[in-house]
């Protein structure tokens, strides 16, 4: 880094004047009323406040981070308050002007609620602004210890509150679960309150969190190391117990989490299925392809007009007859769509996807196609799966359906992944023309991408289409391709594994918070935006790809990379 | 010989081929069916849609500059370039509204537009060097995919946050009295909107301009140096990120006066509306050639009058019901042909022969 570290006092207030305009950003964007009934524990903090709070932490944090490595721990730690307290004064001035003055025409959100938040309990505008001062004063002053803090104390910290906040998120769908059966009701009452984590549980879920991080940088928590050193024949059994084991909880899931959870796991399930077909195309084969929700439309079509009884019935089969037609169709799909784009590149490959998605949505949507897909009415009465007598009918039982989706689909990814085929597209994402050089079949190797990722697509489509019983063409737009798009990102563009933590952190955190929604696409832009700033590799990292996106030479075996400063938390 | 011809072009080129054959067709067999055989239209309804298709298509054209001007000193595309045309006309929505209740609007309309073009380009401009700051300019260097991402994920993120700030409605902009009705000139009536006609003279005064200030000034021309090789421009003494950043402004610039053109035209603003125009008006400069500037125009322009003719010449031609629901697939199908056909568009340059 050639810029010269200084830290003055301008630079405070230049840091606490982005933390306050962040703060407002946050405030007048909606988000500070919207969270503010989701409690995380009991009557004290809310999910509003953190909101509010936390660019004023995360900007004393950074200024504290910066001014250490100058100046003495002190300083710093007086410019994380300081920073904090432009922050506040930042809230404080908005409250004032918007008391005063009537920003409502304007911004929406500024209502008179919303102002009664912003005094934090004081009634007079002078205690307010004090108040608010104060507040952001001692938040960014926090900011500024845990930047001080040993690494491995605020790391536990970090995973203590990270938990606690979970938790506290989480707690409507806990209490649900706790109240399902007798025998764990009295845990559910000692974590819960009515609102938010009781006082108890989070301290609990701290203690819990910190201990567990502590315990694991010790280093005396290595089980993958002590089973590596067993012999080959007790690992192997080591591992398809484990393997057995996590089966067996993922069967056992749904009758311990009852209905709603069930259907939430549902739908992150149709998502891993299409994010591990994303994953395919984007993360294998390097072709980023934007419409990719065509494929999963014409899944769910496929099965709706097959099966459906409604007023555009045809055949009437059964799911089960119409689902190899669907994933067949996507996959045909696939190949007749990647024909066109096979000789281009990078971003014109994006936006011809694009084109592609949203030609078809235009066209599904219009009266042309009316007498056959529904248009904007869609297609309604689309029968549950059913075996024998057996009907899917409840979410605990699609559930099973969506389940036995990924495990297929996981298979095949998995297997395909380090096939011939696999490394072929890998090299192809590396380099076309050196691929090519090499003797890989360009046309085949990208048909093959698109097909397989579009067949994906096609199998959640299908499970969708008979999820929900009706479908509609608005279900089908290109914010369904850029969440899969971002699952894979934030998972870690090619890696298996992160598709499915990329699904359960962008697809079911949302789902349990309600509040959420509205800003659900707003956290998802910032997040590719940050993803691709901060941790371009995801955060389950596939290790070919990490090392690509981090544009250093290719290390030999054995020696560490050196370790990055500090920056983010 | 058929030999021969299957050595030099493999299946997939005639496949394509075959693709663009078919759709040709039905291009020209849909026309002549609505022009020979059913003759629906009245032959003064053509001249009509042209000139509507040439007032968007001016529109068009002013937010293709933006995607033109940055890709041809990047080479990315600036995927959040639409929500930059939005930020402008929509902040200016409340401006206008204010001006509206106190008669303004009634009494000055000329400086009242002035005033909302000031408005939108200085919001414009804003956002595009924010989003420039922010989120471009440290990923510099980085793998192309990567700052693609990062365009994409801050229109998601510039379009809710229009949405979460401003409200989720749609906002009818204020009337203005001044522009209605057919344009009166030199005595006589002319067969063109006010709206339409002002619409196109902005347009165009606004691209003269811009041609002007990238060929004759000094800024235009550290502008063209940066985009035909950045260190050697820098070794000039030429401070690239300046250059980079005043290029974001200037596409800021000519979105905002665009979001007023399209205010005037269409009357209707929200969160979402700068998604499609931005598509188009990348389509617009895609089938100009990326990275030239009077390429962009044109392509604007050409892609206006096709939007606007294609529904009723060639759909209807064709027998489909309600031709002006595809209406934007005729512009993303034009997107597509064109990216396949001739990615190096009309006025091709040699630039996007290596890039594209």
């Amino acid at each position: 880094m050639d810029k010269e570290l200084k830290f003055t006092w301008s630079d405070i207030l230049k840091y606490g004047a982005i933390a306050g305009v962040v703060a407002i950003y946050v405030i007048l964007v909606g988000m500070v009323e919207a969270f503010n009934e989701r409690y995380i524990i009991s009557e004290t903090v809310n999910l509003g406040q953190i909101a509010l709070f936390a660019p004023v932490f995360l900007l004393g944090y950074f200024a504290a981070n910066t001014a250490r490595q100058i100046k003495s721990a002190g300083f710093a730690i007086l410019a994380s308050a300081l920073v904090g307290l432009v922050g506040g004064a930042f809230v404080a001035a908005l409250l004032f002007l918007g008391t005063h003055v009537n920003l409502r025409e304007v911004f929406l959100n500024v209502s008179p609620e919303l102002l009664g938040i912003l005094h934090l309990g004081q009634e007079a505008m002078m205690g307010a602004i004090v108040v608010n001062l104060i507040v952001g004063a001692v938040v960014g002053f926090f900011g500024g210890l845990f930047a001080l803090a040993p690494h491995k104390w605020s790391n536990a910290l970090l995973v203590g509150l990270s938990i606690v906040l979970l938790m506290g998120v989480m707690q409507e769908l806990m209490s649900i679960t706790f109240g399902n059966k007798d025998w764990y009701k009295p845990i559910g009452k000692f974590i819960y309150a009515q609102k938010g984590l009781s006082w108890g549980g989070a301290i609990l879920f701290l203690v819990l969190g910190v201990g567990y991080s502590l315990w694991r940088s010790s280093g005396k928590f290595r089980p993958a190391a002590r089973v590596a050193k067993m012999p080959t024949k007790q690992r192997l059994s080591i591992s398809l117990a484990a393997w057995a084991l996590g089966l067996l909880i993922l069967l056992a899931l749904p009758r311990f989490l009852g209905s709603y959870p069930s259907e939430i796991l549902t739908t992150v399930g149709i998502y891993i299925i299409m994010g591990l077909g994303l994953n395919i195309v984007v993360g294998f084969a390097g072709l980023l392809d934007l419409g990719y929700v065509a494929f999963f439309a014409i899944g769910a079509y496929t099965v709706g007009i097959l099966t459906s009884t409604g007023k555009l019935a045809t055949v009437g089969w059964s799911f089960w007859m119409a689902l190899p037609v669907a994933v067949f169709l996507a996959m045909l799909a696939g190949v007749i769509l990647g024909i066109p784009v096979l000789k281009m590149r990078g971003d014109y490959l994006a936006i011809v996807t694009l084109g592609f998605g949203e030609i078809i949505r235009v066209v599904v949507l219009s009266d042309w196609l009316k007498p056959f897909i529904g248009g904007a009415q869609g297609i309604l009465q689309i029968p549950k799966p059913q075996i024998g007598e057996f009907v899917f009918k409840k979410p605990e039982q699609m559930y099973y359906i969506v389940l036995a989706g990924i495990l297929l689909v996981g298979y095949v990814a998995w297997r395909l992944r380090d096939a011939r085929v696999g490394r072929a597209w890998k090299a192809l994402r590396e380099d076309e023309d050196v691929a090519e050089a090499m003797g890989i079949h360009l046309v085949s190797t990208k048909l093959m991408a698109f097909a397989t990722g579009a067949a994906f697509a096609g199998l959640a489509g299908a499970i969708f289409a008979a999820k929900l019983g009706s479908i509609f063409p608005h279900s089908f737009n290109l914010i369904v391709s850029i969440n899969v798009l971002s699952l894979i990102i934030v998972g870690g563009i090619g890696s298996l594994p992160g598709v499915v933590v990329g699904a359960l952190i962008l697809v079911g955190l949302p789902e349990l918070l309600r509040e959420f929604a509205d800003f659900r696409m707003l956290f998802y832009g910032a997040l590719l935006v940050a993803m691709m700033l901060v941790k371009p590799e995801g955060f389950v990292p596939e290790k070919t790809h990490a090392r690509e996106l981090s544009e250093k030479e290719p290390l030999a075996p054995g020696i560490e990379p050196e370790t990055p400063a500090r920056e983010t938390i | 010989m058929l030999q021969k011809f299957m050595r030099k072009h493999d299946t997939t080129d005639i496949v394509m081929w075959l693709i663009g054959l078919g759709i040709l067709v039905a291009v020209l067999y849909g026309s002549y069916v609505t022009l020979f055989v059913t003759q629906k239209y009245e032959p003064g309804v053509w001249l009509d849609f042209t000139i509507f298709g040439l007032a968007q298509g001016s529109v068009y054209a002013l937010i293709a500059l933006g995607y033109t001007l940055v890709y041809g000193i990047l080479f990315m595309i600036n995927f959040a370039h639409g929500e930059v045309f939005t930020g402008g006309v929509f902040t200016a929505y409340f401006v206008a509204i204010a001006m509206e209740k106190s008669g303004f609007i009634e009494r000055h309309w000329v400086l009242a537009l002035l005033i909302l073009m000031a408005v939108a380009m200085t919001v414009s401009v804003l956002v595009a060097v924010v989003l420039e700051r922010i989120a471009y300019r440290p990923l510099r260097g980085a793998p192309r995919l990567v700052p693609l991402i990062t365009a994409i994920g801050a229109s998601f993120f510039l379009q809710y946050t229009y949405r979460g700030i401003y409200g989720s409605g749609v906002k009818t902009y204020p009337d203005f009295p001044a522009l209605d009705g057919k344009l009166n000139l030199l005595g006589r009536e002319w067969p063109i909107l006010t709206v339409q006609a002002l619409v196109i003279v902005v347009a165009a005064l606004m691209m003269v301009f811009l041609y002007w200030y990238v060929q004759k000034t000094k800024a235009g021309k550290a502008m063209r140096a940066v985009a035909e090789d950045k260190e050697a421009a820098a070794l000039m003494g030429i401070d690239v990120d300046r250059v980079i950043v005043n290029t974001f402004a200037l596409g800021g610039a000519m979105a905002g006066v665009a979001g007023i053109l399209y205010a005037l035209l269409f009357k209707q603003v929200n969160a979402f509306m700068g998604f499609i125009p931005g598509i188009k008006a990348f389509t617009a400069a895609v089938l100009g050639g990326i990275g030239n500037v009077p390429g962009a125009m044109l392509g604007g322009l050409f892609l206006g009058i096709v939007e606007s003719l294609g529904p009723s010449l060639i759909l209807d031609g064709l027998g489909i019901p309600s031709p002006y629901q595809l209406k934007d697939a005729i512009a993303f199908t034009l997107l597509v042909l064109v990216l396949i056909f001739r990615p190096t568009g009309i006025l091709g340059e040699r630039l996007s022969e290596k890039k594209a």
